[in-house]
């Protein structure tokens, strides 16, 4: 049964499933990883931290855009009414894409960091190195060549059919993704500069032009769920991502604080980024309005799920969690403690993760030719996958909250000569670590649970 | 939300909005910019610093450790190791450094793990270099204490 309204929608599909086995290899190496916070030398030899967590962050990011790309090339078709410019080239930039990803993630695993440094030549434009941006240049330049083959695909497509809201606002965002992405490419010697340009990739990515990505999926997959007329979601997106900017562009301030800039960032950065959770809670306003005044009743219930849960995670784990530690006096002392990384999780989740899933959830069905959405069955697997994680990572947020604001108690707060050190306040807080690895196995657990769901049919339903 | 507020007017606030907020943001990174030199010190950045912060990058320190709270969370803070373990005297920084570098892996079982880098001696210079410049940049008074 063809269910899709333009065949081209089916590029999508290789990009879901790939995000999908970057994901599951994104979780082992944090079980690993979370397992190292309390048996230190557990796999040390084999697989460092640094090496763990490179893996672990970049995993996320190359799964993100993978599944990001897979819902433009999903949406940009029928929002636009007509077929994609060219779904060749976005098969073409998709093995691309995978193979640089494959490769690079096998040179992390294989060779130290430093010898890959060396085999890319990192020398002679150094790039590597930085947090989340460890990737070798050419890794980067590869990025930025995918990326320009993707906006020119969907860019050409656009052109030559509708322009939506939920169109323009799409690339907007794709837009701004690589435009930010160019500055991973300057790495001056002075670090407060380094540091300073290198958050016009990561926050405005983040708390910026992602939000855009983000906000133009979920309009996109309400309309369709709901059937709420389009002129009220796409007003509704516009107020929405208007909020998301103009708090989240002078936000960056709150990165601002520490970093040999002058102190007028703390002001800036406090005010913007206290209202940083405004838009959040639109979303969540919204997304239950619309699902609530809905003019159909939508057979794909799980979709109709992670599109409100995505939305209330989002405001929890970017809202919430990033108030708890983004005033001035507050950051001076949870800034880079587990604070940090309690709300790094829940948002990224929340936000991010959550919204590629909830466009899978919804576009699957249909690129697989099962229909408006998959049976019964597969449904309730699917939404145990999502109670699962979402509770999962509610703990894990919990946990290492708990142990930031103890880190915060014992290691920050006291006086010199009081204080205790990194090392003795990190044995402190082994219980909050192990049960933060605990939530991430039953995380684990829900994440089966969620990929069982696509392999589960009617047919082993009545078996 | 009412009839009145129509979708061009949130169109426009989106627009204007983010433009207005963009050109305040680019505004102060030129002001800012222009403000650095007096607070980071550059001045001192030497070979030898410059040297240092590439041996940071090609070897992922910032994999395991925070500086100036960036990083991971796994290890010590390094923007102010230099104070912490070298009392801010540069031969006994250099020479602890040295000392530390090369006794890796420690090797306890079960405590966290670093990695030895095989450094030369010269390189573990350049890197300590590195952490004393940084150390000695004006960081609005953090990290709170010299705990990291």
């Amino acid at each position: 049964m063809n269910t899709l309204k333009f065949q081209s929608q089916a590029v999508a599909k290789p990009y879901f499933v790939f995000a999908l086995i970057l994901f599951v290899g994104q979780i082992l190496f944090g079980l690993i990883m979370g397992l190292q916070y309390v048996v230190g030398d557990f796999l040390g030899g084999a697989i460092p931290f640094n090496v763990a967590r490179m893996i672990h962050t970049n995993l996320l990011i190359v799964w993100l855009l993978f599944g990001f790309m897979g819902s433009a090339y999903y949406l940009v078709p029928e929002e636009a009414e007509t077929e994609l410019y060219s779904p060749k080239l976005a098969m073409a930039l998709f093995w691309i894409f995978a193979a640089a990803g494959v490769a690079t993630i096998l040179g992390y695993l294989l060779v130290p960091y430093s010898t890959l440094a060396h085999y890319t030549f990192n020398d002679l434009w150094p790039t590597m190195g930085r947090e989340f941006l460890e990737q070798p240049t050419i890794t980067k330049i590869g990025i930025v060549v995918v990326a320009l083959g993707f906006l020119f695909n969907l860019g050409m497509t656009i052109l030559k059919g509708r322009k939506t809201a939920i169109n323009m606002v799409l690339m907007t965002g794709l837009i701004g993704l690589a435009v930010f992405f160019l500055f991973a490419f300057y790495n001056p010697t002075n670090l407060a500069l380094d540091k300073y340009f290198w958050w016009f990739v990561v926050h405005l990515w983040v708390e910026g032009v992602w939000e855009l990505i983000m906000g133009a999926i979920l309009a996109y997959v309400l309309i369709k769920i709901t059937g709420v007329d389009r002129e009220v979601i796409e007003k509704w997106l516009y107020v929405i991502i208007a909020m998301a900017l103009i708090t989240g562009i002078l936000g960056t301030g709150h990165h601002f604080y520490w970093l040999t800039t002058p102190e007028y960032w703390q002001w800036i950065g406090s005010v913007f980024s206290a209202l940083e959770p405004l838009p959040f809670f639109a979303m969540v306003l919204y997304a239950f309005n619309m699902v609530n005044r809905r003019r159909r009743e939508h057979p794909n219930k799980a979709a109709t799920l992670w599109a409100l849960g995505t939305a209330v995670m989002a405001f929890l784990g970017a809202g919430v969690w990033g108030f708890l530690h983004t005033l001035a006096p507050v950051n001076y002392y949870t800034h880079g403690t587990q604070i940090t990384a309690a709300h790094g999780h829940m948002a990224f989740y929340g936000a991010y993760a959550m919204i590629v899933m909830t466009i899978i959830s919804y576009a699957m069905p249909k690129i697989r030719g099962i229909g408006e959405a998959n049976c019964n069955r597969a449904q309730v697997w699917e939404m145990w996958g999502f109670w699962l994680m979402t509770v999962a990572m509610v703990f894990i947020t919990l946990f290492l909250t708990g142990a930031g604001v103890l880190q915060v108690w014992l290691q920050r707060l006291p006086e010199n000569g009081e204080a205790l050190s990194f090392m003795a306040t990190q044995d402190k807080l082994a219980i909050f670590y192990w049960l933060r690895e605990a939530a991430g196995v039953v995380f684990l657990l829900g994440l089966i649970a969620y990929l069982m769901s696509f392999f589960i049919t009617e047919k082993t339903a009545k078996a | 939300m009412s009839e009145r507020f129509t979708k061009g007017m949130a169109r426009n606030i989106y627009y204007g909005g983010s433009v207005f907020f963009f050109l305040i943001f680019l505004g102060l990174t030129f002001h800012t910019t222009k403000e650095m030199p007096k607070r980071d010190h550059r001045e001192n950045i030497t070979e030898s610093v410059a040297k240092g912060k590439e041996l940071w990058e090609e070897n992922n320190c910032i994999g395991c450790h925070t500086l100036i709270g960036e990083g991971a969370y796994f290890a010590p803070e390094l923007a102010n190791v230099y104070i912490r373990r070298g009392g801010g005297d540069e031969a006994a920084f250099k020479g602890f450094l040295r000392g530390w570098m090369n006794a890796q892996p420690l090797n306890i079982p079960g405590r966290r793990q670093m990695p030895n880098f095989h450094l030369t001696d010269e390189e573990i210079d350049n890197l300590a270099d590195f952490l004393k410049w940084t150390s000695e940049m004006d960081t609005n008074d953090w990290p709170p204490n010299d705990e990291g």
